[in-house]
């Protein structure tokens, strides 16, 4: 009864700070944006603007809701869900303090690089569903991007994992207890990273949504709370991007004095910063340049770092 | 044939009595010329018979020893009710090819006249590709049809337009026409010319091979889209995300200010010239107002050439700023455009307190300029001279020095210096194709060859090469406008010739003469002797020039506005056949156009 209402409390907040998180950061990216682009931002509504995304909300829960005539109805609707459940899912695996976790299950690793391979059907799905020029191309774009990183995504972290000895989480971030495993798998945390802006489709690999050429790409035609649902699940993605790299290479919870989950937010907001500082960096890549960066140079360096890794462990259990 | 009246010796330079020799060599013998024009701009103008045309062209383009491989521009105009015509050859109609020559340094007009009845002329777009567009033109606007031309439609008005709005019978105000109305079937038959029919161009909707066996996407981009910066609209034919053709469509942001100019006065139809290309304010006003100044005669006292380089490098810099922040956000880069636009806007406060206006100034004169310089405007201009060399080192490492866009940039859209040539390109476009040919430096005007400054070059004439230039142009403003800082002539900011408009006040109530050249240039504007000028100047995007034709009266009788912008987008197709589509987006991006200045 205690594990039950332990559990159920856990996704409450979870879940909770996730959306409010993902609703925040919308405000805190356009923020960050103006900022670094010698403009303001959204400053008016609540102290510094902070309650803009709760006026857009309000705003995008009251527009029209439009389904166009052409569109596969029942795939054209299911989509937006797609994106947000999944990366919902993944944070049940995503341990925030010692035992303050959903779900410790013994195969995280692969239940977070399951849960991000079925939200790239979303984009996928969607744009086709839309029946539209200019999203199908989105879509054909995000399955040649898909071609290019969910390989090395998944080798990329096997490092972590080996000096690990886990699959999961709560365990990796036990093991880095005396040393982020930044430090020896430093490539493997490149090649991660770069995955993840891919998955999240951020600049500079957010070619399937590209607003110059392809208006909005895959979700050209989504309007509304569905198209709301697109914009969340990307945030949710960037979330979740931040929680995995710091739990898989930055130690997680782990740091002096202050509470673990703390230090864990800490982190990851950190990392946020940093991809929205990416976005207001970097230009985009064009989608054959991203699958020739994937598999000439961000696999094999992958490949050689899970080698050496696997070898520098078996070596030291010898 | 017969010379005509004004004497060779009176107007003509040396090399324009070489030039003719040389024509005369050729056709001289066989009758083909029909009459020589000395126009107040010296460029040598023949008059050719119809049936020679094709001749004269091909070898002017390649017979001829240092040939005239440009087509520079090519217009007509309604000769029906010009009153002073000269004695020329004229007929109802009259077609002119502005040719140039870039081993020569000059230009050459050809001037064929047409009658009423047979309005047709033998196509040159096997000598010059670039007739293309201008030969659509003209037959949209006159009715003339070029025999041999692919695809002979209209260009800027819509297809089912009646009637060729720059014939004189033409109907110029809406209020000369009958009340609009837009019945269920027009706005029916308006839609369906809209749509896109592959057939039509030549584009097959299947491909078929041995192996493969597919269907062409057909993508409207535009007018409408994010990425055309403008009311353009491409039509790209697309094999995955290769383009394997492209169609432009133009004219959504046709004004026909070449109508317009007909029923301006010479003097009020400078705010006009300032929507040809609203990014770059005094640039437009320079070539025309120096063309009305050729065809008046006056001379513009060095304060006001000062004051008008001076500002038209301003307008240089702020329209290569918003190029460069579209050109950067076309390739996904989200901030310099932010950068650039605020750049822009220290500029437009300065453009401000001199001129008044910002994107439309309004501020050069027949004769000069609007007013005297503001006080303190030296300390403004200083400001920003010392400011602004810092940031575009920011840009070099924030822009230039990105490795993806130069992944995205380098060898995309190259363009060959031949190619750039016979399809009209001029400006920072083949300049980055490594010929520096800068109208302010090979054809000094408003006093351009007392200013120390260099001609920027790139070699491989792709987008990233075209940025560079754009970048190294910004700072050889910025040395142009530290030298009229420092050396500012004194004297008159605008002529005192009686033609000068508006009229200085201050002798009138001495001197009846004064008096009256004050009331007429004031009340009706300045009346212009007949004659015809032709200005082409180095503006933001290449060579803008005005070719104004007075029948000697307060109005021109004909303007014909050549744009940079207009020979750019017809260049698209060439550049960006075979790339993918994010590339055609960097295309554009690099090709600095602005809508109003393709359609006018």
């Amino acid at each position: 009864m205690i594990d039950w209402s332990h559990t159920a409390l856990t996704i409450a907040v979870i879940l909770g700070s996730c959306l409010t998180l993902a609703g925040m950061m919308i405000w805190l990216e356009r923020r960050l944006l103006g900022v670094w682009q010698e403009r303001y931002g959204p400053n008016r509504l609540g102290p510094g603007g902070c309650l803009q995304s709760l006026a857009d909300m309000i705003k995008i829960f009251t527009k029209e809701d439009w389904i166009p005539p052409f569109a596969d109805k029942a795939v054209f609707v299911i989509t937006p869900a797609i994106v947000v459940i999944t990366a919902l899912m993944s944070f049940a695996v995503v341990p925030v303090a010692p035992d303050f976790v959903v779900a410790d299950l013994n195969v995280g690793v692969l239940f977070f690089l399951a849960m991000s391979s079925l939200a790239a059907y979303s984009v996928i799905i969607g744009g086709w569903a839309s029946n539209n020029k200019f999203a199908f191309l989105g879509s054909l774009r995000a399955i040649a991007q898909l071609l290019s990183y969910e390989v090395f995504m998944g080798i990329s972290l096997m490092g972590a994992v080996l000096l690990a000895g886990s699959f999961n989480l709560s365990d990796i971030v036990e093991a880095q207890r005396h040393q982020w495993f930044v430090i020896p798998q430093f490539f493997g945390f490149l090649c991660f990273f770069m995955a993840g802006l891919a998955e999240a489709h951020r600049t500079p690999f957010d070619m399937p949504e590209a607003e110059a050429e392809l208006v909005a790409g895959y979700h050209s035609e989504y309007s509304g709370m569905k198209f709301g649902m697109f914009f969340v699940g990307e945030y949710l993605s960037i979330l979740l991007l931040s929680a995995m790299t710091v739990i898989l290479f930055f130690g997680g919870w782990h740091g002096p004095w202050l509470p673990p989950a703390v230090w864990f937010a800490l982190k990851m907001f950190g990392f946020i910063v940093l991809i929205i500082l990416i976005r207001a960096t970097w230009p985009r890549f064009r989608f054959d340049q991203l699958l020739t960066f994937g598999w000439k140079i961000v696999m094999p360096l992958a490949l050689i770092n899970l080698l050496l890794t696997g070898g520098i462990v078996l070596w030291k259990a010898t | 044939m017969t010379l005509h009246a004004s004497a060779l010796s009176d107007t003509s330079t040396g090399e324009q009595s070489r030039l003719l020799s040389e024509l005369m060599a050729h056709c001289g013998s066989d009758g083909s010329l029909v009459a020589v024009q000395f126009t107040k701009d010296g460029i040598l103008t023949v008059w050719i018979k119809r049936q020679y045309l094709r001749d004269v062209l091909r070898h002017v383009k390649s017979e001829l020893s240092r040939p005239f491989p440009m087509l520079f521009d090519l217009s007509a105009t309604d000769e029906r009710l010009r009153r002073n015509h000269e004695g020329l050859p004229i007929g109802a109609f009259t077609v002119f090819y502005h040719l140039f020559s870039f081993d020569r340094n000059q230009s050459l007009r050809i001037k064929v006249a047409l009658d009423d009845e047979s309005l047709a002329l033998p196509s040159s777009i096997d000598l010059w590709p670039n007739a293309d567009w201008y030969e659509r033109e003209i037959f949209d606007m006159f009715g003339i049809r070029f025999e041999g031309h692919p695809f002979l439609r209209r260009l800027l008005m819509p297809s089912w337009w009646e009637g060729f709005p720059l014939r004189k019978d033409h109907p110029s105000r809406a209020t000369e026409v009958g009340l609009f109305q837009l019945p269920p079937e027009k706005l029916v038959m308006t839609q369906d010319a809209l749509q896109f029919k592959p057939e039509e161009w030549g584009l097959p909707r299947t491909y078929h091979d041995r192996d493969s066996d597919f269907d062409y996407m057909f993508i409207n981009l535009g007018p409408a889209h994010t990425g055309t910066h403008g009311v353009l609209r491409l039509v790209a034919q697309l094999a995955g995300e290769e383009i394997v053709n492209i169609v432009p469509d133009i004219g959504f942001h046709h004004r026909s200010q070449e109508k317009i100019a007909e029923r301006q006065t010479w003097h009020t139809f400078i705010p006009y010239t300032d929507r040809i290309d609203y990014l770059q304010g005094v640039l437009n006003e320079m070539p025309y107002c120096l063309a009305v100044e050729r065809l008046a005669g006056i001379t513009v006292p060095p304060r006001a050439q000062a004051i008008r380089v001076m500002m038209s490098e301003f307008y240089r810099i702020a329209s290569h700023l918003v190029w460069y922040g579209t050109f950067a956000g076309d390739v996904g880069a989200l901030s310099p455009v932010f950068y650039m636009f605020n750049d822009r806007e220290r500029i437009l406060s300065i453009v401000e307190a001199v001129c008044g206006g910002r994107m439309h100034p309004n501020w050069l004169r027949i004769g000069g300029v609007a007013r005297e310089l503001p006080i303190g405007w030296d300390q403004l201009v200083r400001q920003f001279i010392d400011w602004f060399p810092g940031r575009l080192d920011d840009y070099e490492r924030l822009v230039m020095d990105n490795p993806i866009l130069k992944q995205r940039t380098v060898g995309i859209g190259v363009l060959s210096r031949e190619d750039a040539i016979a399809w009209g390109a001029t400006g920072p476009m083949l300049r980055a194709c490594g010929l520096p040919w800068d109208l302010r430096k090979v054809r000094p005007y408003s006093g351009y060859e007392q200013f120390d400054f260099e001609v920027p070059t790139a070699s491989n004439g792709d987008c990233y090469d075209r940025a560079v230039v754009h970048m190294l142009e910004l700072r050889q403003s910025l040395r142009i406008i530290r030298q009229c800082l420092e050396a500012m002539p004194s004297g008159p900011y605008t002529s005192l010739d009686p033609l000068a408009t508006p009229p200085l006040k201050q002798h009138t109530l001495q001197d009846i003469e004064t008096l009256i050249n004050h009331f007429v240039g004031v009340s009706w504007g300045p009346v212009l002797p007949p004659g015809e000028a032709e200005v082409a100047t180095e503006s933001s995007k290449g060579q803008t020039s005005y070719y104004l034709t007075s029948d000697g009266s307060q109005f021109s009788y004909r303007t014909r506005i050549r744009t940079p912008s207009f020979a750019h987008i017809q260049m698209v197709p060439l550049m960006a056949k075979g790339e993918l589509l994010s590339d055609l987006l960097a295309v554009l991006g690099s090709v600095d156009y602005v809508l109003s200045d393709v359609d006018r």
